[in-house]
């Protein structure tokens, strides 16, 4: 099964990259948020990874990063301090939020590969002036990466880097019209799994799986979907990053010694939607331009979310379309970007007929008392009648 | 007797009744048909003074601060915020200030007064959404932010790229044409102009009074540098903070000159990076009483006061004023850009390095002899990079203390402990603690 590609790559994404390294004699650059523009990367032929936490215990960043800071940020530096992606030619970090640029900045000062970039990515996106000033920066970038990479692009390169990246983006989407259907024939794991491991793989690579992937979901039989599992209640994951492996499959198995059952069918945070959903315009005569409005209209992080809320109509359209009962609306720890936003969604969800249950994670979930949560939650959204049949 | 003179300062009460007019003068505006607005300490205060001299503000980290100082008040606010659900780890300023408008309090008695407008900056993660959150629950408060978070200024990068400046400055551009829409008034750019130029003016007079605090023995300590601060943090573009600015200087001046000390017993100076938990700056007497004065810090220095680091003579010095005033509402927009880019407060939003450099230089040109650290706990913004900048610290040889706190909740904040890691530290000096 192609799905179980993504699995090899998810886990084994240290042993790719140093391969794929080997195999095409290309730099790595390492990213640290999805406001980093992969089209770029592509044109130059540097592959762009994303980098994330372990969620795994960690005792290297405290002298580095005030414990203030969200655990994602304190566990991606772990990554580089305890020497995991000594591979890497390069980093960067497209500004967003002051958590993750802790651990660039600190992963520079101990781990710099050599080559690095802050991309000062506008944090006022709705203003018009953000985009010929993000046009200038990634004029910026490019010649930074020619120092790396010894090379020069031409538009030609970019509409070619513009192309992968809408690929992936339009193959995910295509992903997640099946977790639209009744009974899902993939599950809310099995769907991160895959997207995170396009961030650690050449989407050149990846994207044959993934279509690979596309062809066994619509052979499956709509009827009974996943393992002939109950699709069970049908829930929106919304809030911070979050690629917690343990917790995503900790809901989705509840029904399987729980009264209510669940599958996660879409999710609103940066290693799923804000990531991919947004494509780059093809085809125009000014691609850098095309990137740059790209980015800044893409749905924002909370941290760039402003004057208007755009993210909140994002939020209930995709519980609409997605027919959720409910929603996980889910928070890193100290990560103040989605702190300053939570009333707001759930709020804005609520009002929409959406309930919601709220969230804290760390860098390790605990997840026998958050079964404990979500399963009050689930039976929560169950009627009376259904819950005593 | 300590080995010094001092006596108290003479504009002492010429601050105080500045303040209480400022404060005034914003209570009373809607009275008296005037504007009032919201927005943060960093906002370009000077763009809304183009719409009349009848428009008034208070900055949201001043009176956040306000509210933190009234301790029993800062907790009813900080519990209406939580009730809301807002997290307890968000900066506390704004939370003491979202506490306020939902209770509808105000820290100076009456209900929160609903402004008529926000105007502000963005560079943290919270600046913008404290406006856009405040305004949502006040009821469709229109704001207008600027973006300043554009990289970090030369020497800390090669050079300061033109279309950064551009950014920033056709934000104003544009905020000037929002003030109009927003407000129905007309734009003066004479009034513009002239406020722009006390926005320099106060900024710049500051840098050069806390130079004066090379002196031995200092002529203000850290309690004193912020009572004066605030000015900046107020509205650095009005015109009587910055003549107020020129007194103080002439008078802190005037001490120097005859080694008038702010702690008669000075034996040993001390800096800090960012403001202390304000319900608790008793911490400050506490030092002064064995002999230890804190000259100041970055953030006392460089949240408003306008320096340039130099690089090859590892210093930092007031920031000179341009040669001569802007013609134009185009070219005022590029200057006020071009100027507020260079806080130093800013560069620490790039690179921890940036600050550690000039922390060092602070600590080697005003002679410390230790460096205390606020791991401050209600604000992330100004503690970004301090453990890195702990590290770099020491590494360059000074004696580096560290407290966890918060400057506006108190809960976060133990005040015994604290007292005692201040004790070992001064110990640590040579100080004998009574």
């Amino acid at each position: 099964m192609a799905l179980s590609q993504f699995q090899e790559w998810y886990a084994g994404r240290h042993e790719y990259q140093k391969n794929w390294k080997k195999r095409t004699n290309q730099k790595i650059v390492g990213y640290f948020c999805t406001y980093t523009p992969e089209e770029i990367y592509y044109a130059f032929e540097v592959l762009p990874v994303r980098i994330l936490g372990s969620h795994e215990l960690e005792d290297l960043t405290e002298s580095h990063i005030s414990p203030m800071f969200c655990p994602l940020c304190r566990d991606i530096l772990a990554q580089g301090l305890s020497g995991k992606y000594d591979y890497l030619d390069g980093i960067t970090f497209g500004q967003s939020c002051l958590h993750l640029q802790q651990a660039f900045t600190s992963w520079e000062i101990h781990q710099n590969p050599g080559w690095s970039h802050y991309l000062p990515m506008p944090n006022h996106v709705q203003s018009p002036r953000a985009i010929p000033f993000l046009k200038q920066e990634y004029g910026l970038l490019i010649k930074k990466l020619e120092l790396l990479t010894g090379r020069t692009i031409t538009d030609a390169d970019l509409e070619r880097g513009i192309c992968i990246m809408n690929e992936v983006r339009q193959t995910m989407k295509q992903i997640y019209a099946f977790r639209k259907q009744e009974n899902p024939p993939i599950t809310g794991a099995q769907s991160m799994v895959m997207i995170c491991s396009a961030f650690f793989t050449d989407a050149r690579e990846w994207l044959p799986a993934a279509k690979q992937a596309i062809a066994e979901l619509e052979a499956r039989p709509l009827e009974t979907g996943v393992f002939e599992r109950d699709t069970g209640k049908r829930l929106l994951l919304v809030g911070s990053e979050n690629d917690d492996m343990a917790f995503i499959e900790m809901v989705e198995n509840l029904g399987e010694t729980g009264a209510v059952g669940a599958t996660i069918v879409v999710e609103e945070h940066c290693a799923t939607t804000r990531y991919f959903w947004d494509e780059t315009q093809e085809g125009t005569r000014d691609p850098l331009t095309a990137i740059a409005e790209r980015y800044c209209a893409r749905t924002p992080c909370p941290s760039k979310d402003w004057p208007k809320r755009r993210r909140m109509d994002k939020i209930v359209e995709f519980a609409r379309e997605f027919k959720c009962d409910g929603a996980l609306v889910i928070r890193q720890k100290f990560c103040d970007p989605h702190e300053a936003d939570m009333p707001f969604v759930k709020k804005a969800l609520e009002e929409a007929g959406i309930p919601t249950c709220f969230l804290e994670f760390d860098v390790v979930t605990p997840v026998g008392a958050f079964s404990i949560r979500v399963e009050e939650f689930l039976e929560t959204l169950e009627t009376e009648y259904d819950f005593f049949d | 007797m300590g080995k010094y003179p001092t006596e108290p300062l003479k504009c002492w009460k010429k601050a105080k009744e500045l303040r209480n007019r400022f404060y005034q003068n914003y209570a009373l505006a809607g009275e008296k048909g005037g504007l009032r607005w919201m927005g943060s300490a960093w906002a370009f205060d000077a763009v809304p003074s183009g719409l009349g001299d009848d428009v008034f503000c208070i900055s949201g980290e001043s009176y956040g601060a306000a509210c933190a100082f009234d301790r029993p008040l800062s907790k009813k606010f900080l519990e209406a915020a939580r009730n809301f659900g807002f997290s307890r780890d968000l900066c506390a300023h704004m939370r003491n200030y979202w506490g306020s408008l939902l209770a509808d309090e105000s820290a100076f008695g009456g209900k929160f007064v609903k402004p008529d407008f926000g105007w502000s900056q963005h560079i943290c993660c919270s600046h913008a959404k404290w406006y856009q959150n405040a305004a949502q629950m006040k009821g469709e408060v229109p704001i207008f932010v600027v973006d300043v978070g554009v990289g970090a200024y030369p020497p800390f990068e090669p050079k300061m790229y033109p279309h950064r400046i551009k950014y920033v400055a056709d934000q104003l551009l544009d905020g000037i044409e929002w003030l109009k829409t927003t407000t129905g008034r007309e734009f003066d750019d004479e009034r513009f102009i002239n406020a722009a130029w006390n926005d320099l003016r106060s900024t710049h007079k500051w840098a050069q009074i806390c130079m004066l605090n090379r002196a031995k023995p200092a002529p203000l300590d850290e309690k004193s540098l912020y009572s004066f601060y605030v000015f900046g943090t107020l509205q650095k573009s009005n015109s009587e903070f910055a003549d107020f600015y020129d007194e103080l200087y002439d008078e802190v001046k005037d001490r120097v000159d005859r080694g008038i000390a702010a702690v008669h017993n000075e034996r040993f100076r001390v800096m800090s990076d960012i403001g202390s938990p304000w319900g608790f700056s008793d911490i400050y007497r506490h030092m002064a009483e064995q002999g230890v004065v804190s000259i100041g810090s970055l953030y006392t220095f460089g949240l408003e006061g306008m320096w340039l680091y130099d690089a090859q003579t590892h210093d930092l010095l007031p920031r000179p004023l341009p040669d001569s005033k802007p013609r134009t509402r185009e070219e005022c927009c590029t200057l006020l850009a071009d100027w507020h880019l260079s806080k130093p407060m800013y560069q620490n939003f790039y690179h921890p390095d940036n600050k550690t450099k000039m922390m060092d230089a602070i600590a080697r040109r005003w002679d410390t002899d230790g460096i205390v650290l606020h791991y401050n706990r209600g604000c992330r913004g100004l503690c970004m990079g301090i453990a890195e900048t702990r590290l770099g610290l020491i590494e360059r040889g000074h004696r580096v203390v560290a407290y966890e706190g918060n400057m506006g909740d108190e809960n976060e904040f133990d005040q015994a402990a604290t007292r005692k890691r201040m004790d070992i530290f001064m110990e640590g000096l040579g100080c004998k603690i009574n």
